[in-house]
């Protein structure tokens, strides 16, 4: 046992005296002791949550340097975009953030709208507050169980998944698809929400904080946990806006910076609802962070449900706005509008919006320059998986190697998003 | 607020003040590629500014007569909850401009994301490589025009 470090520490004395006993050569030893390593971790990994790719720089156990690669997932949204009507481009809003395809669409949407310069119903906007926190509750119920994973929690992710397939039966009867929602349109909804789909809704609301109550039971006092997260990637305030963190990366800094408060669009304005905010900075307190953002998400479906108003789930825009199919087929005006939407897309005016809403990983933005024509000219999608990822260098210098994956897990980088 | 802000970037900068115009309420404000840094060090630094949040910068290609290429660097403020936009335009024969990453280090991936799409070189950008595409590649996706069914054989895949 005593003999292997011995031997390991005679032979690099030997190669630094042999450089320095020979008077010829002028070799400069950077790192004498050749103890740094360069890893390669993915874009085939379990741990990296998609196809994200890290060079970590090793020295021993500790992490020296790291450079996220990515492009694995890239399939060009922003070009597809460009030869897209706006009502082509909502099945691939559904394919940027995976876990949360409902928010991506309400946000999408809303861009274009703005573009347009119109408004969806009441009852629309209420319907999407509804589906945009579900679509958080589900994204974070993911993240969560994956983290616990993470750091060798198994019972969690079994029972936050418990819960999403719970969320996916209520997508699937709000939109008639489990995972690639597309549910809504430019100025409103595919349809309305069908009888029964709020009596779901709450019975899952009401239940809910129940079941995040035992794994949080499982998690808040666990030993191992709480020691593989406390202290383990900070980042300061300073760094993470210097670095463009959003989200729930950044109220856990103790930013108190949220779009639905600081920006508000839908119906948030008229909802009673905290925007919770921890100073930790590190892998806890973006734990608790989110946790507290599921139990504000349930606040906000349950108040959105109770006031719901009843009318249109469409604006009456006839040429903005897709007509009812039952019409298309029964009336000429219809048939005709849909005819010139569907062939050459809405015309919006000239001109250029950047509308961001906060989705469950951060601001998702999208920049829209319209010469006027039926599709974008250009369409750039401000993902916040992207820029979050940026600060994974700062995060993950000088922690050790097991606790990058923890970092990863609680930054909550989706490469759909990140590659677009 | 918005003609506030550009009364006061006007009486700082003047002439890099290029032109302005207001759309949806938003503000976007054309600057000089020369000044581009400063313009963006001010709106940062300045009190009655501080946009400490640099919330997106992209490229686009206007692909008209009087302009082929223009950057836009989409501002928030977290202090005082406004957005302005700021615009750049950078020609075919010249596509330099210099990079903003000193003012926010956000910017970095951002710009790399910017070169790999459209070929705009941000001069003293610390590490200045494609991020989506392979390093081999070259041509400029975003470009209008590269095809939307791409070049073939322009992307080396592995041999089987």
């Amino acid at each position: 046992m005593t003999m292997e470090p011995r031997v390991a520490e005679t032979a690099h004395r030997s190669k630094i005296l042999e450089a320095l006993e020979d008077q010829n050569t002028s070799i400069s030893f950077e790192d004498p002791l050749e103890s740094e390593m360069v890893l390669n971790m993915g874009p085939q990994h379990p741990a990296t949550h998609g196809v994200l790719r890290l060079l970590v720089k090793l020295d021993g156990e500790t992490v020296v340097g790291c450079v996220p690669e990515l492009g694995y997932l890239h399939r060009g949204y922003e070009k597809l975009a460009e030869n897209c009507s706006f009502h082509e481009f909502i099945p691939h809003t559904d394919r940027l953030d995976y876990l949360a395809p409902l928010s991506n669409n309400t946000i999408y949407a809303l861009a274009v709208e703005k573009l347009l310069g119109i408004e969806a119903p009441p009852r629309a906007q209420y319907i999407r507050t509804v589906i945009s926190e579900l679509a958080r509750l589900s994204s974070h119920l993911l993240w969560l169980g994956s983290l616990a994973m993470d750091v060798g929690a198994l019972t969690v992710f079994m029972w936050t998944f418990r819960e999403r397939e719970k969320l996916y039966d209520i997508f699937e009867r709000i939109a008639g698809a489990r995972f690639t929602t597309s549910f809504t349109r430019i100025g409103g909804l595919a349809q309305d929400l069908l009888p029964g789909v709020d009596k779901m809704i709450e019975t899952y609301i009401s239940e809910f904080p129940a079941n995040i109550g035992e794994c949080e039971a499982l998690l808040n006092k666990n030993r191992i946990f709480v020691e593989r997260t406390d202290g383990i990637g900070v980042i300061s305030k300073e760094t993470a806006i210097a670095y463009g963190l959003t989200g729930p990366g950044l109220r856990a800094c103790g930013v108190e910076h949220d779009l639905r408060r600081s920006d508000p669009y839908l119906v948030y304005k008229d909802l009673d609802f905290d925007v919770p905010t921890y100073t930790g900075g590190d892998t806890l307190a973006r734990y608790y962070q989110r946790v507290a953002e599921m139990k504000e998400s349930v606040k906000i479906v349950r108040q959105a449900l109770e006031r719901m108003p009843s009318g249109e789930v469409h604006a009456f825009k006839p040429k903005k706005v897709l007509p009812r199919k039952e019409r298309v087929y029964t009336r000429m005006e219809e048939l005709i509008h849909d005819f010139m939407i569907v062939n050459f897309g809405v015309e919006p005016p000239v001109g250029e919006i950047y509308f961001a809403g906060e989705s469950s990983k951060g601001e998702l933005g999208f920049y829209i320059h319209s010469k006027g024509d039926g599709h974008p000219w250009r369409l750039k999608i401000r993902s916040p998986s992207f820029v979050n990822l940026q600060s994974l260098p700062e995060l993950i210098r000088g922690a050790m190697i097991s606790d990058v994956v923890a970092i990863i897990g609680s930054l909550d980088p989706v490469m759909g998003e990140a590659d677009k | 607020m918005n003609q506030a802000i550009l009364e006061s970037l006007k009486a700082r900068f003047g002439e890099a003040i290029v032109s302005s115009g207001e759309f949806r309420n938003e503000l976007t404000v054309v600057v000089a590629k020369d000044r581009i840094v400063d313009v963006c060090t001010c709106l940062k630094d300045s009190k009655e500014f501080s946009f400490d949040l640099l919330a997106d910068l992209c490229g686009i290609d206007m692909y008209s007569p009087t302009h082929r290429f223009g950057v836009i660097y989409n501002l928030y403020s977290l202090t005082n909850k406004i957005r302005i936009r700021l615009k750049t335009f950078v020609e075919e024969d010249d596509p330099h401009v210099r990079t903003v990453t000193g003012v926010w280090p956000t910017a970095n991936w951002h710009e790399r994301e910017t070169f790999d799409m459209f070929g705009i070189i941000f001069d003293g950008h610390p590490d200045l490589r494609r991020i989506y595409m392979p390093e081999e590649f070259e041509h400029f996706p975003l470009r209008k025009d590269f095809p939307l069914m791409g070049i073939p054989g322009s992307l080396f895949l592995p041999k089987k």
